[in-house]
Parts: structure tokens; sequence; C-alpha cells
């Protein structure tokens, strides 16, 4: 009884193997089923072939959702193709994309501010395509009776000068810093440009990695502060002005508000057809106005400023 | 003639058996070597990646092991991974003082003062607790023990205690039913003469069934401990993963395991700080190289 149970399972596993290979077979050859929605990619114009094969992408876990929903409506219009995203964090999708090991790094920051020093030739590698934007606001438990701060403010609070918040006016309440990791790419963005400086951890901060736990402990804990994107906003937690300036959208894109970051997707040298094709479909109107904004994330494509890798802001 | 063709009928049914015994052995032989071939690259893996922090960033040993600051993105990069091993031991301990003393009196329960309807009801329940992820443990903590410890006591309620807690409820099922075998092992005449004696069930119990069974209780609470150590998710949730030594329970603290899952998806393969969290991946596979070894230390001493 033992070992024929033990065979059967066997024989599932390996029918599964077999199962799978057949997928991808059958996948290719019927890639030349219709495709008319192929002509709206602006680089399908020229040649009229199909796109076939698997792109791989990897990296930053707060754009996965966004690259997964828009894949997923590329791969409906072109059944040959498959396209795989995975998370494991900004970092692992750079090292991987720099490696050759995926087709797509997706990250928060700049390769060039992760991959340093030894790695700075693998960044130089790297091609850029910003396929959205993220704004972060600080956010405060509703009862601290603040709701704004100034950039000086934030940076006493976060570097532990100011540690109660009667002190920038609101209730004598003791403040408790809810912040991100050191490596997170959300810290990254948030010291860089709403403190301007790079901050130590405090003896009895709290750190937190995903975006959803911040908020519940922020909405949560008497006196808490941090800092959530704008996509997490909502009543259970007090949003903060920066310098007076009110975190919206509007603001992110007129460059008023300067708290705000490109999700990046890199490619290992330029793009093949296939993925060009794909980069190329994120940054159309259909997709720009629809699954990015929908997903709480800004078009890039609508911004009227633009940021290099050194922070330096211009008008487009 | 006739003798030649049973000869040699009873050759090639001889060598049938045989095809299908090499097939099963080599079947098998091929699945151990998998295991041992992935165990062993996954021990080498971990090392070299662990030793690289000391050989190519030059971290020294004495600072990494010692040095309470970790500031990894600093202007000046430290690397102190003390106050994670302190952390990871202290909530493992803790957890393993709360939970021992409840999954042996659930153990003697149902095995010794009720085995009726005592084991039909802590069973199930018991195999409940383990079958439930980790990732709902951490949210229960976060929803229930967090709040209820910030009331109650100083502090935001995130930090060891509220770490310890709700490991301790995660190793409850590993202990007890570890117990609940040893104890279910004893041989019956030995209660039996122990109560012929006169001594009554508390004195039997006290006296002649945990003694006789401790090595296997304390396999059992190795066990708990092994994996309380090796638990990242839950804990993180509640731990508060501020990378210092805590001055009290209920104020935020790190283990290994949480500043693992935090930083490694977020650094890049082969920086400083990608490395040195490898090699707190190496400390804790050691750790578990001795907890598995105090496991064996105590099996030897565990016959009766």
């Amino acid at each position: 009884m033992r070992s024929r149970k033990s065979w059967v399972m066997a024989l599932a596993l390996t029918s599964v193997l077999a199962l799978s290979a057949c997928g991808n077979n059958g996948g290719n050859n019927t890639a030349n089923g219709g495709n008319a929605e192929a002509s709206n990619a602006p680089t399908q114009t020229n040649s009229g072939a199909e796109l076939s094969g698997s792109i791989l992408a990897s990296g930053s876990t707060a754009l996965q959702p966004l690259v997964e929903q828009v894949a997923e409506k590329f791969m409906e219009q072109h059944a040959g193709l498959d396209i795989q995203v995975q998370g494991g964090g900004s970092g692992t999708g750079l090292t991987q994309v720099a490696e050759k090991q995926v087709d797509i790094g997706n990250s928060d920051v700049f390769a060039e501010e992760k991959l340093k020093d030894a790695d700075a030739e693998k960044a130089k590698a790297l091609v850029d395509h910003q396929v959205a934007v993220v704004a972060i606001a600080a956010v405060t438990h509703p009862a601290v009776g603040v709701d704004g701060l100034t950039k000086q403010q934030l940076v006493d609070i976060f570097t532990g000068k100011i540690t109660n918040w009667k002190d920038v006016g609101g209730a004598d309440q003791k403040i408790q810093i809810i912040n991100r990791p050191a490596s997170s790419g959300t810290r990254a963005t948030f010291e860089k440009f709403a403190l301007g400086t790079k901050t130590e951890d405090l003896q009895g901060s709290i750190q937190e990695d995903s975006s959803g736990t911040v908020k519940k402990i922020i909405g949560e804990t008497p006196g808490a502060i941090g800092y959530l994107a704008l996509s997490y906003l909502d009543q259970t937690v007090q949003t903060l002005k920066y310098d007076s300036v009110d975190p919206s959208v509007d603001n992110v894109i007129s460059g008023k508000y300067p708290v705000w970051a490109y999700e990046h997707m890199y490619t290992n040298g330029e793009p093949n057809e296939t993925v060009k094709a794909f980069l190329d479909y994120f940054l159309t109107d259909e997709v720009q106005n629809g699954d990015v904004t929908e997903l709480g994330y800004i078009p890039a494509s609508k911004m009227q400023v633009s940021r290099d890798v050194a922070g330096t802001v211009t008008n487009k | 003639m006739l003798n030649n063709k049973i000869a040699q009928n009873h050759k090639s049914r001889i060598e049938k058996h045989h095809i299908e015994d090499f097939i099963g052995r080599s079947y098998m032989s091929f699945c151990v070597l998998l295991l041992i071939v992935a165990i062993i690259s996954m021990v080498y893996f971990v090392m070299s990646k662990g030793i690289s922090t000391f050989v190519v960033d030059k971290v020294s040993v004495s600072d990494f092991f010692f040095g309470t600051k970790w500031s990894p993105e600093g202007s000046n990069p430290s690397f102190g991974a003390l106050p994670f091993i302190a952390g990871s031991f202290v909530t493992t301990l803790l957890a393993a003082l709360i939970a021992s003393p409840l999954s042996i009196c659930a153990a003697l329960f149902m095995t010794e003062i009720v085995p009726g309807w005592g084991k039909k009801l802590l069973q199930p329940v018991i195999e409940l607790l383990s079958g439930i992820p980790s990732v709902v443990y951490g949210f229960v903590g976060l929803s229930v023990i967090v709040p209820f410890l910030r009331n109650v006591f100083p502090g935001q309620g995130i930090g060891v205690a509220a770490g310890s807690i709700v490991l301790s409820v995660m190793i409850l099922p590993t202990i007890t039913s570890v117990t609940v075998d040893a104890l279910s092992a004893l041989p019956q005449n030995l209660k039996e003469s122990s109560f012929a004696l006169g001594a009554t069930r508390w004195q039997t119990i006290a006296r002649v069934i945990i003694p006789t069974t401790l090595p296997a209780i304390l396999t059992g609470v190795v066990l708990g401990m092994a994996r309380a150590f090796g638990e990242a998710l839950a804990v993180q949730m509640v731990i508060g993963n501020a990378p210092f030594i805590p001055k009290s329970l209920f104020e935020s603290a790190s283990t290994l395991t949480s500043v693992i899952t935090l930083g490694m998806g977020n650094t890049t393969m082969g920086s400083p700080q990608n490395n040195s969290l490898w090699s707190m991946a190496l400390v804790l596979m050691l750790m578990t190289f001795l907890f598995v070894f105090i496991v064996r230390l105590l099996e030897k001493r565990r016959a009766i």
C-alpha cells in the first residue's frame, strides 16, 4: 500500500513536469494566433513579427503589483509571450539584471545608488526605464495634534533632537519613530528628499519593511510618526504637510512637493525587441492613465519636472 | 535438456527480480545522493558567503561578534552584530521558559491525568497550532498581544516580550508532542510499581515519570528552541527591529532572522552589507547545528 502510494506520487510529479513542458511548447506554437492589438505598441510597426518567448523580471516589491498587472494584460494581447514577475527587493533585482539572470530588474532607486564602489561598473551597463513615480508623505498617529512639519522639524525628530510632540506645537506626547530598515528604498527616498540627510537608527525606534504593517502600527501607536507612499494613506493616519505643501498628486506632478522617486525598470544594455515592446507598452497612455493611476502610482509621463541621479530637478 | 530449460527459466526469473531490486536501489541511492549534495552545497554556499565579510570586506571578527553598532549604510559603516545575536538568544530563551511548563503540563494532562477525553480534545488542538502559518501568528501578535502589552506595561508594546510570547505559542506544539510521545512510551509497570508502593498520583508524576522522561522532555525543549531561533516572520512583525540591545523587555529590538529578512532583498549581492547578512545566516546555521548536536546527546541518554 505504502509503496503504491509513493509510486503514484512519483508518477504525478513526472506528469506535472511533462505537462508544464507541454504547456510551454503549446504556448510557443500558438503564438501566431490573432494579435490585432500588437500594432498598438509603437515598436511593432516596422516588423510585423509576432512577439514570443519569455521575459523574466524581478526586484522591488513596491513596483511588483504594477508590473504583474501590466504583464498580465500584455500577455493577453500576445499569446506567445510568457512574462514572469518576481519580488525579492530592489537590491535583488539590480544584482540579477546586472548578472543577466533576469531580463528586467525593478528598482525603487537609481542603480548607481545601490551598485556602488566595486560594483559601479555594473551600474553603467544598465539602461534605465522610468515607468512610474511614487510620492512619500510623512504621517502620524491621528491624535498628535500636528498637521504639518517643516523640513528642519522633521530632521530634528528623525535625528532624536525633538522627542515630544509639544515641541512642534502638538500634544504632550512622546514621539515614537516608525522607520524602515537602513537598506529600504522608501527610507532612502524619504531621507534624501524630505530630510536632506542620512539618519542613524535611534534606540527604541521601530523598523518595519512592509507598508501595511507600518500603517497599522502608526495608526495604533500613540505619538507615532513614519512615512508612507501616497497610495497607502487613509483615515487611520494623519498625513502631514511638508513645508506647508500638501502631498497631493497634483503637487507632485507640478514639482511643488519634493518627496518622490521614480520606479525604475532596468535592462542590461539596450533591451531586445520583446522586452522593448513590453517596456514601450508600459509608457502608452492606456497603461499610464489606467493601471498606473489605478494602483496609486503617479504616471511618469505626466510629470512636469524630471530628476537625475544626483537629485537635480529640471522642468521638462 | 529439460534441466537446462528449468535452469534458464530460473535464471531469467532471478534476473527480473534483480532488475527490480537494482531499479529500486538506484532510485533510492539517487534520492539520498541528491539530499546529501543539496545539504553540502547549502552549507558550502552559506559558509563561503558568510566568511567573505571577514576575508573580502576586512571586517574584524571581534567587531562583528562584539560590536554593538550596526550602521551598514552610514558614511563610516560599522557591522556590529551583537544586538541581533543577543536579541535572538533572549527571545528564544524567554520563549522556551514560557512554553516549557505549559507544554509539559499539557502533555501530562493528556497522558496521565485524563488520558481519555483529555487526549481526544487536546491532541487536535495542539496539531492545529502547529499548522497555523507564522504570518498569522505575527498578525495576531501585532493585533492582540502588542496592544495588550502597550496598555499594561510602559513602552509601545512592541519588543522582546511580544516576540517571546508569540514564539512561545509557536513552539508549544513541538514541545508538547515530543513530551507526549515520551510519556506514552514509558513502561506501564514503572507507574504500577510506584502506585503499589502507595505513592499518590502527584508523587508518581513528580518522582517517577518526570525524572525518567527528562532527557526526552529536554529534547522537546531544545527542538522548540531551534524552531524559535530560526523563526523570522512572526518575530519580525512584533519585535520592532531597532538594531540595539534593548534596555527593557518592552523596547524595540532585533533578532538575527529579522535583520536578515529585512535587509536581504534590499541589498545587492556582494556588497559589504549583504555579506554581513550572510555571516549572520552562518551564525544561525551553526546555532542550528549546535541544537541538533544537543538533541543527539540527549537522545543517547534517553534509553530507559
